[in-house]
């Protein structure tokens, strides 16, 4: 390091810039980079001083969300050693740091998915409908909680819990109800579920099975990442080896019958929204991922079996130009990891395709009308980004379930971002940005420094016993909440520009406790309807199976189809894994 | 003798969401502020929390809810508090809960109701100006 | 009816909003405190007192929550006491352990309280001590008390229990050699939990060779147990191996035990007495203040003030 570095550290906390990604042959000439840092240097003692003299700099650091310090102005000399063909190449060639496809969205525009699902199944079904024929082009089904926990609709932990946040599906019956009038070999569905995730796919896979739908044409996602449920969302069912177990059970199913569908959906969202900044978003999120692929392994599988269909998830917050970085980090990383730790070979082992959603702990419910703009420079970003798929936030959900008209605004402004404003004529428009490009090492470095961490810890599991992330995700929590408290960071309408009385243009939608007292009796009848003899064999049968840790999807088929219930099924899986309560950082 | 009085404050999360990242910024807060915190974890049923606050004597529960369930959920809460004599204990709730639902958990008897965002300076002060000790 | 009185009644009939509130005044160190100890005294001594004990994380409140389990299924009433440590700086506490021990809150033969320690070195285990003859009272039949093993409180666990286990984990790392000076004298039972872990085998020989390293000649011979208590393997083992201790001490072992333990109480309570009697009379008589005024202005060390003061209250 340089004399002048080490002063810059000291006197201005200025980081060191230490880029080793490029190699000796550097973009830049040596001596034009000297040029333009005499350059740079003469502009800051001469142009800068007189400017903040009459106009002070509104603070004296400045910093993004994930604490990395950002400068006045970037040059040359902050990707001193960039090398274009190294560190970018290519849209669709490695590392895919400008995007996963060639043409990217001159050819396909991502994916809009809007998540939904409330009350019944029969709602739920209208919704889905009525989606498609607003040009939607894929389903995400919102589970309420007790189906989320492997609770049927009339167990006493679902009161009042049930149709509330999601569509409660205890059973093959509601998913029949769900997917009524909608041929599975015409859509792609996406479900956002964890610990049960076995059941809720084999449920799909059943309905396939009646529509006479091959299972090589399904097409879809689950999210079936249970680790993060550990230390982010914390909807745990089992503890981390069963969990990590069933996880891999889908996977390995798919693998091997579901060629269309994405077993897993390795999510950074859930960790972002617990309270993580950008940097420990991608670092666990990515550490999950390999979590899964050596876990996967394990299973006698080959790398580029099952490489490419592993999908991501990431949340897309408020720090536009951290998030875009986020995401082309995130790839080029993905990237180098399954090449050099894990030797894949098939270019698309390497992908990282990823879903984004508009991060829900932003919106604010002071003035939530202001929420759509939020989600419109969040979703700009994951564009830029060069996402797969998008889900946009509603302005209201800060304040209840989205209404309709609020879902509609949040997917037209994934259109008018797709058709109006441009930015889909050309691929990874900000490369090369002096800045963009030095976020991005940036967010590669640091959350390498952590990847390296948790592998000395011996991985993801022994890290979530030992607490690490969640203390890592609760003091980040903290830290961003004291900072908009002491307004060093400003949430309009919360801690600045507030108004006596919030505006909200339409009404909340609000789900009737009739839906609870309708999906119980409903229930409570198929129960009895259905051939109890049936379901009991095939329970105990359940019970063996998993006593003998075989892969338990085929099982778990069998048993749906005879109507044994969500619940009952995940009754069969405690007894035998035990349960889980969270480790508790604070 | 010298007495050394704390506030005792249980932090506990009623219905089947897991959304503790306001519930543990609370808790924190809390604990800076000098209180002991006792948390439950998540997804307790109200007899659950109800007879923890019983057992760990505290001044102090503060609900947290996201899915949906306060409306049936809280009014259980309160009804158990009162059957077992505990009134003096102080009640706040979190969460995101609809302006004409706040009307109805006040006159239950919940104190507060606190929505998104609110400073935990606020609630600090909220609690060490009406804990009873 | 005095308030003293009612809550010795109601401790006495079970009741557990008046178990509770007995704890609080004795936490808070009220001017009852003594009195609602000295009513109960009589109804005390019946329980097995268990300290459990270890670095954090190994899993200490996992397993009291499958012993509990057990000890339920045979008919036994239990207590359980979970001391996490207060901050230095901030007086606050965040308790956390009661957390694995939810699904026990409901049962009526099952009272779980949280204790921060206040930053009370010595003053935990009288705290602690009285907290126990309550729920003793109480007519629990096991009373376990949770401690991280970090410096003091490892010795003050034993003040306090009638039977020590010390868990211990495979993956704590370094945390076994910095602590092992401390812990390893204490333990009537070792245990390596989280079994299921790859490393614990290598975990459970190093503890093995360390016992086996102190030849001092004891009568009874501490042993390393493994569980994995996600699961509840190895609790009844683990139950066994507690029995087996109590019939120990009940074999006379444990008035030795009762006799030492009544000593250290007896100074401990002594040393209390005449400091908090010594206080209250500088404090009457206006002299503290003046006392303090002069350390702080540094006029005098703390040291030579105390000295002062002896003289003072030896010669009149
Ligand atoms: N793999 C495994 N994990 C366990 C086992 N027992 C406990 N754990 C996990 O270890 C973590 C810590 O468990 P606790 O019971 O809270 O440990 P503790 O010793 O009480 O921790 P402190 O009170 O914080 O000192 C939790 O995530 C438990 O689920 C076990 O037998 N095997
Ligand atoms: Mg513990």
């Amino acid at each position: 390091m340089r004399v002048a570095d080490y002063l810059n550290i000291l006197l201005f906390n200025r980081e060191y810039v230490n880029i080793k990604i490029g190699g000796s042959n550097n973009m830049f000439d040596e001596r034009k980079l000297r040029e333009v840092s005499k350059e740079r240097q003469r502009w800051e003692t001469t142009k800068v001083p007189s400017w903040i003299e009459r106009h002070p700099e509104k603070k004296n650091k400045y910093s993004t969300v994930s604490g990395v310090q950002v400068k006045r102005l970037y040059t040359p000399e902050d990707i001193e050693h960039f090398d274009y063909v190294k560190d970018l190449g290519f849209p669709g060639e490695y590392p895919f740091t400008r995007g996963l496809h060639a043409t990217m969205y001159r050819g396909r525009l991502w994916t809009m998915r809007q998540f939904s699902g409330f009350g019944t199944a029969e709602q739920t079904n209208e919704r889905f409908k009525y989606l498609l024929s607003e040009g939607e082009t894929g389903l995400s089904i919102a589970f309420d909680y007790p189906t989320i926990m492997g609770y049927d609709s009339d167990h006493s932990m679902a009161t009042g819990e049930v149709g509330q946040c999601g569509v409660a599906v205890s059973s093959l019956k509601d998913m029949e109800t769900l997917f009524n009038g909608i041929p599975l070999n015409k859509v792609s569905t996406s479900m956002t579920i964890n610990g049960p995730a076995a059941m809720l796919l084999a449920m799909y896979i059943a309905i396939g099975d009646k529509q006479g739908v091959p299972r090589e044409k399904l097409d879809g996602t689950t999210q079936n990442d249970n680790l993060k449920e550990f230390f982010a969302q914390k909807l745990c069912l089992f503890p981390p080896k069963p969990s990590l177990k069933l996880s891999t059970d889908i996977i390995e199913y798919c693998t091997r019958h579901l060629p269309h569908w994405n077993p897993v959906s390795i999510s950074g969202y859930h960790i972002r929204e617990a309270g993580s900044n950008a940097v420990q978003e991608l670092a666990f999120t990515l550490a999950d991922g390999i979590a899964y692929v050596e876990s996967t392994l394990e299973r006698g599988l080959k790398v580029d079996e099952f490489a490419p269909r592993l999908s991501f998830f990431f949340a897309s917050h408020n720090d536009f130009f951290e998030e875009i970085a986020k995401f082309r980090a995130a790839r080029r990383l993905w990237a180098k990891i399954m090449k050099e730790r894990f030797n894949a070979e098939d270019p698309r082992s390497l992908w990282m395709r990823m879903h984004v959603q508009t991060s829900g702990c932003t919106l604010t419910a002071q003035q939530p009308v202001n929420n759509v703009m939020r989600v419109a420079f969040q979703s700009l970003a994951a564009v830029l980004g060069g996402t797969q798929s998008l889900h946009t936030n509603s302005f209201d959900e800060a304040l209840a379930l989205p209404c309709e008209e609020a879902v509609r605004v949040a997917l037209r402004t994934q259109q008018i971002i797709a058709y109006e404003s441009g930015v889909t004529d050309t691929i990874d428009q900000l490369g090369g940005s002096y800045y963009v490009e030095y976020l991005t090492n940036k967010m590669e470095e640091r959350a390498m420094r952590y990847i390296d961490r948790i592998d000395a810890m011996g991985g993801v599991s022994s890290a979530i016993e030992r607490g690490f992330f969640q203390k890592e995700i609760a003091d980040s929590a903290y830290l961003y909440q004291k900072e908009i408290e002491s307004r060093q960071r400003t949430l309009v309408g919360v801690n600045d520009y507030t108004v006596e009385k919030d505006w909200v243009p339409m009404e909340l939608l609000r789900v009737h406790p009739e839906v609870e007292e309708e999906q119980v009796a409903r229930l409570r009848k198929m129960k009895k309807e259905r051939d109890n003899r049936k379901v009991k064999e095939v329970l105990d049968k359940l019970h063996d199976e998993t006593d003998r840790d075989r892969n338990l999807m085929p099982i778990i088929i069998k048993a749906l189809k005879t109507y044994a219930t969500l619940g009952e099924i995940t009754e069969v899986l405690r007894t035998v894994f035990g349960e889980y309560r969270e480790l508790i950082v604070v | 003798m010298t007495a050394e009085r704390k506030i005792r404050v249980l932090i506990a999360k009623p219905g089947l969401d897991s959304h503790d990242r306001g519930a543990k910024i609370v808790a924190r807060a809390l604990r800076d502020a000098g209180m002991e915190i006792i948390y439950t974890g998540l997804r307790q049923t109200p007899e659950q929390i109800v007879e923890t606050a019983l057992q760990e004597d505290v001044n102090v529960i503060g609900l947290s809810i996201l899915s949906g369930a306060h409306k049936v959920l809280f009014p259980k809460i309160m009804e158990l508090i009162k059957e077992k004599g505990m009134d003096d204990v102080l009640v706040f709730a979190g969460g995101i809960i609809p302006q004409e639902d706040i009307r109805d958990l006040k006159r239950i008897g919940i104190k507060e109701v606190f929505g998104p965002g609110t400073p935990t300076g606020t609630l600090v002060e909220f609690v060490q100006e009406n804990a009873k000790r | 009816m005095g308030q003293v009185a009612q809550l010795v009644q109601g401790v006495l009939r079970r009741n557990r909003r008046s178990i509770a509130k007995a704890i609080t005044v004795i936490e808070n160190n009220e001017p009852e405190a003594p009195k609602i100890v000295a009513q109960l005294f009589q109804k005390t001594g019946k329980a097995h007192v268990i300290g459990i004990t270890g670095p954090t994380g190994s899993g200490k409140s996992t397993l009291i929550e499958k012993l509990i389990r057990e000890l339920r299924k045979s008919g036994k009433t239990v207590g359980v006491i979970a001391v996490d440590p207060t901050s230095p700086f901030t007086g606050g506490a965040f308790l956390g352990d009661r957390v694995r021990m939810q699904e026990h809150s409901t049962d009526e033969g099952v009272f779980i309280r949280s204790m921060a320690n206040r930053n009370a070195t010595g003053g935990l285990s009288r705290a602690t001590k009285d907290v126990i003859r309550i729920l003793d009272a109480s007519g629990k039949d096991v009373i376990i008390v949770e401690t991280v093993g970090a410096g003091q409180s490892e010795v003050e666990i034993v003040k306090v229990s009638n039977t020590v286990i010390v868990v211990l984990a495979p993956g704590l790392g370094d945390d076994i050699q910095a602590i092992k000076a401390g812990i390893m004298e204490i333990g009537d039972i070792f245990v390596v939990n989280k079994a299921d872990r790859q490393n614990a085998n290598k975990t459970w020989s190093e503890v093995q060779a360390m016992l086996e390293m102190n030849t001092e000649e004891k009568s009874w011979k501490p042993s390393v147990l493994k569980t994995k208590a996600l699961t509840g393997e190895g609790i009844a083992e683990l139950l066994a191996r507690i029995e087996e201790h109590r019939e120990y001490l009940k074999k006379g072992a444990f008035e030795v035990h009762r006799k030492g333990e009544a000593e250290t109480e007896l100074v401990e309570a002594i040393k209390q007495k005449i400091v908090e009697s010594i206080i209250a009379d500088l404090r009457h008589t206006g002299e503290w203040e003046k006392l303090k005024q002069k350390i702080l202005t540094k006029e005098a060390d703390p040291y030579s003030v105390a000295d002062e003061v002896l003289k003072k209250l030896v010669h009149g």
